[in-house]
């Protein structure tokens, strides 16, 4: 019994032609991969370094002052980022501000109401924008944008919203607003999809529970969806605004591009990834590339703490791997 | 009743409310599509597709070594790359539980993130800073390096896809697991891959901001990609912010080529995913 195996059974034993070479080709495989792996992580490691080591005498000169102090003098070599942390923050949630109605509205509208057939088509227009250039929103923003801003939208805000601090002085063309505006336009696209990944994700016995219950479609959607969602949108806002803070030609054509901190909206201003973009290219001095390096570290370092909170609450949703398209 | 009727009118009134938001959404598109085409059309010509910028004040002119320019930077940025994301995305998938990827996993998502002038920054101290010249290459490198976290995801989240019974079939009749890999997983899941990387193609032909510390920009028409090198959105950047009328009808000019190719990458890999697999309906 035991030596009157059947040759199929006997042949299991033997190993398969070839099997030997193959192992040696798993091995080959899985070195190849794992070098493309493990790129990714020396490239970070790497960038964090060289942009310590590039900003290093900037840190060791100005500390923590650079974040707080306003001058910006590359003749006297007087470095301050404070300026440009305030316009990257202001323009950047300024654009959030114009943003978020418009594309929590546009979400919920083709997830929840709008006819099957025109969904597509809307989703699709809207990823194209995300697909348009930073430079050529800036170059209609030079050309088409701010001339309708400052003679329209403007004056009028002027008008009625005058008696605020943020309406008053001249207006000038290139400013905070305007930038803003831009920067609206977007990352409308970034918030839009993310937010309807997530409410797609919702699932339908939450709207069906509440109008059972007698609900409109509209209590429906902010007593049973929207809830439900809710953290998966905060961190869908959180990545537009992870955007935003990093977003450069659009805002550098602009935002006018002037290191001082203006309560008027209509005012020129700066952001970080506007200075470096104007600046690297023309910069002297050592110490001018390496507080140019050091606004980048400072840049870098927000919007990886940006898109972390984002990326926590977009999972807590819809898992891992949702919300990652980045279009 | 009347209570009824009112929340009935919110209701409608929030659904007119978001019509009207689509439209203002969807209006930018249309608003700067219309006049790429109104201000940019009447400057093109053959011309302008096959000779180099005149100086200011001369007429004429063209975008040759823009073109040239975007089509090796762009190209060599895409053999960097999109071997590394589509290698380190085959690795998260066929491997996921392993402690490398999840870091990977991890950091492309930070790389993800990173503003794109940061990663200019990044190449000029570690190229351009220790060549002491700019270069197209530099650039390349950049673009590189914000393709590959975008080919990983996409190269990733496909072979996820890919049904475990053809990779059982596969595995079951003898092939050992490259082979299973390779021939069987990534060729089915190869057409979405090819998308995912059409896209990033598009989305980086079209970045500025990193080529301005790299690449720089040039006047003159190079092959060198070890030298200072145009490229369309940098002459976009160039002739918007000059102060001459005819370098804005320049830029405008340029940045409907750039659109063009750019919408033609996307548009074009969206609807020959759509049609294939219907991915993500």
């Amino acid at each position: 019994m035991t030596t009157t195996t059947l040759p199929e059974a006997a042949g299991a034993g033997r190993e398969p032609v070839g099997l030997e070479g193959s192992r040696t080709g798993d091995r080959l495989f899985k070195g190849g991969l794992t070098v493309a792996a493990l790129a990714i992580p020396i490239l970070m490691a790497f960038l964090i370094w060289e942009l310590y080591t590039g900003s290093r005498i900037a840190i060791e000169r100005y500390g923590l002052d650079f974040i707080t102090s306003g001058t910006w003098d590359p003749v006297a070599e007087k470095f301050g980022a404070a300026p440009l942390i305030f316009g990257t923050l202001v323009s950047s949630l300024l654009a959030l501000l114009i943003a978020v109605p418009l594309s929590l509205g546009v979400a919920i509208f083709l997830t929840e109401f709008a006819p099957k057939a025109i969904r597509q088509p809307i989703a699709f227009m809207i990823e194209l924008l995300a697909a348009i250039p930073s430079v050529v929103y800036g170059l209609w923003g030079i050309f088409v944008l701010i001339p309708i801003l400052r003679q329209w939208i403007f004056p009028f805000l002027r008008s009625t919203l005058g008696f605020l601090p943020f309406f008053q002085g001249p207006i000038y063309g290139p400013s905070m607003l305007a930038a803003s505006v831009i920067l609206a336009i977007m990352v409308m696209p970034f918030i839009m999809s993310v937010t309807r990944e997530v409410l797609l994700a919702v699932p339908g016995s939450q709207r069906e529970a509440a109008l059972a219950l007698g609900a409109t479609r509209w209590e429906a959607v902010m007593s049973a969806i929207v809830p439900y969602a809710r953290s998966g949108i905060i961190g869908a806002i959180i990545l537009g605004l992870g955007r935003a803070l990093g977003e450069t030609m659009a805002v550098t054509m602009l935002i006018g591009n002037r290191h001082e901190i203006a309560a008027s909206l209509f005012a020129p201003g700066y952001t970080m990834a506007a200075v470096i973009a104007n600046e690297f290219s023309e910069a002297a001095t050592d110490m001018h590339f390496a507080a140019l390096s050091y606004v980048a570290l400072v840049l870098f370092l927000l919007t990886v703490l940006v898109n972390g909170a984002a990326r926590l609450l977009i999972w807590r949703v819809s898992g891992p791997g949702g919300g990652g398209k980045g279009v | 009743m009347n209570r009824k009727a009112l929340r009935r009118l919110v209701s409608n009134a929030m659904v007119g409310l978001m019509l009207l938001a689509v439209i203002v959404a969807v209006l930018p598109l249309f608003f700067i599509l219309l006049n790429l085409v109104i201000k940019g059309a009447g400057s093109l010509s053959l011309a302008f597709f096959t000779r180099v910028p005149v100086p200011a004040g001369e007429q004429g002119g063209g975008v040759a070594n823009a073109i040239v320019g975007t089509l090796l930077i762009v190209g060599v940025a895409s053999l960097i790359g999109v071997p590394l994301g589509v290698g380190a995305g085959i690795f998260c998938a066929e491997y996921p539980g392993t402690r490398l990827a999840k870091i990977t996993r991890f950091l492309a998502d930070v790389m993800n993130g990173t503003p794109s002038i940061v990663v200019g920054v990044f190449a000029w101290t570690l190229i351009v800073a220790r060549q002491k010249h700019f270069s197209g290459l530099a650039g390349s490198c950049a673009l590189a390096m914000l393709m590959v976290p975008m080919v990983m995801r996409t190269t990733e989240e496909l072979i996820k896809l890919v049904p475990h019974s053809l990779r059982e079939a596969a595995l079951a009749l003898g092939y050992p697991r490259w082979r299973t890999s390779v021939a069987i997983v990534l060729r089915t899941a190869l057409p979405g891959i090819v998308t995912g990387t059409l896209l990033s193609v598009a989305r980086v032909a079209g970045e500025t901001a990193p080529l301005l510390l790299t690449a720089l920009g040039s006047q003159y028409l190079t092959f060198n990609i070890n030298a200072p090198m145009a490229a369309l959105p940098l002459t976009v950047f160039q002739y918007a912010t000059g102060p001459y009328e005819e370098w804005h009808q320049f830029a405008w000019a340029a940045a409907l080529v750039l659109i063009v190719v750019v919408l033609v990458l996307s548009v074009g890999a969206r609807l020959a995913t759509r049609a294939r697999f219907n991915l993500n309906g």
